[in-house]
């Protein structure tokens, strides 16, 4: 008997190894399942260059402004809709963002009546730079847009650097938006 | 001045849900021939909405899957294949709008994992059937170790 003891001692770890692995993986989605954005789809998109586009401009719809017209300055692109409730949760935080003049805030306004858009901006306050429309929603999918609010940071050329799904906050823009434009600022390569 | 009409009467009719989205367009999709509905169907079943998530796109109300299914259509009538469409969507939203993802290395895990561990269970099984029925007396050292398992 005494030669088939190596192997057995051998054999006895794995159900250990076992129990190790289920562990690790049950660890690996509470991690996770902590973070608060986690139906957040990460964007295919970054990195790329922003879609093109030909849009007409809220307060002057005879107006159409394209992506490229866009570039030479880096902007944000904040994605909202007056039947959006969480759009208005953002506003005080994107007014303010918008009043430090660090860039140019556009507006999308996504899937709206022209006349509810303009009530909405009338109650609450403008923060934007400039509004673009999408009521068919046409641009939108080329943007891989699902809800309001979303944001995206598009830099001097062009190229989308950085998005975020849900109602921006001060943490957000100081723990995210911030570092990635001073890294913007730096020239550092994608 | 219709529009405006449609759209009073579908914010009446929606207003008993508490979720907020935008107006719900009002023209339902129309299909030329019976072949192409049973293709868009097809393929809408196997897209994910990207808004709700345990939905596919065929089943979601929301108004991201209402505009995604126009697109779809679209792309159907502009001769795309359903390998194109599937990558146009891709390119937007990411691999999460396939409800069977590519295989790739990325996805290996998901594709095989299953069925490498139900293999390495089988093996346990086998193993240890083995084992048992070679030694019919086991030894007491070997007792003892069965027991710690």
């Amino acid at each position: 008997m005494s030669e088939s003891v190596p192997r057995k001692s051998s054999m006895r770890w794995i159900p250990l190894v076992i129990v190790a692995a289920l562990g690790a993986l049950l660890f690996a989605g509470v991690m996770l399942s902590r973070n608060p954005n986690r139906e957040a789809l990460p964007s295919p998109l970054i990195g790329k260059p922003a879609p093109a586009f030909r849009l007409p401009v809220l307060h002057e719809p005879g107006r159409l402004v394209t992506d490229k017209d866009l570039r030479g300055a880096p902007y944000l692109l904040n994605v909202w809709g007056s039947w959006c409730p969480a759009c208005r949760d953002e506003h005080p935080v994107l007014t303010r963002f918008a009043e430090s003049k660090r860039l140019r805030v556009i507006g999308f306004n996504w899937k709206d009546e022209h006349a509810d858009a303009m009530r909405w901006l009338e109650q609450f306050g403008n923060p934007y730079f400039m509004v673009l429309t999408d009521y068919e929603g046409k641009a939108a999918i080329d943007w891989g847009i699902y809800g309001a609010p979303e944001t995206f940071l598009v830099d001097a050329g062009g190229t989308i650097r950085w998005k975020y799904v849900g109602p921006l906050t001060d943490q957000v823009i100081e723990n995210e938006l911030l570092p990635k434009l001073a890294q913007l600022d730096r020239g550092a390569p994608l | 001045m219709m529009r405006a009409l449609l759209l009073a009467f579908a914010l009446l009719l929606a207003t008993g849900s508490a979720f907020a989205q935008a107006a719900t367009d009002p023209t339902p999709l129309t299909f030329t021939s019976p072949a192409e509905e049973k293709r868009f169907h097809a393929l809408i079943s196997e897209l994910r909405c990207v808004m709700c998530q345990n939905q596919s796109l065929a089943e979601s109300n929301a108004q991201i899957a209402v505009d995604l299914r126009r697109e779809v259509l679209e792309l159907m009538r502009k001769g795309k294949d359903d390998t194109e469409i599937k990558e146009f969507l891709v390119a937007r939203y990411g691999e999460f709008v396939l409800y069977r993802p590519q295989v790739e290395s990325k996805t290996w895990l998901l594709w095989f994992g299953p069925a490498v561990v139900l293999l390495a269970g089988g093996l346990v099984v086998v193993g240890a059937v083995r084992r048992r029925s070679r030694n019919t007396t086991p030894t007491a050292d070997e007792r003892n170790e069965e027991q710690e398992w």
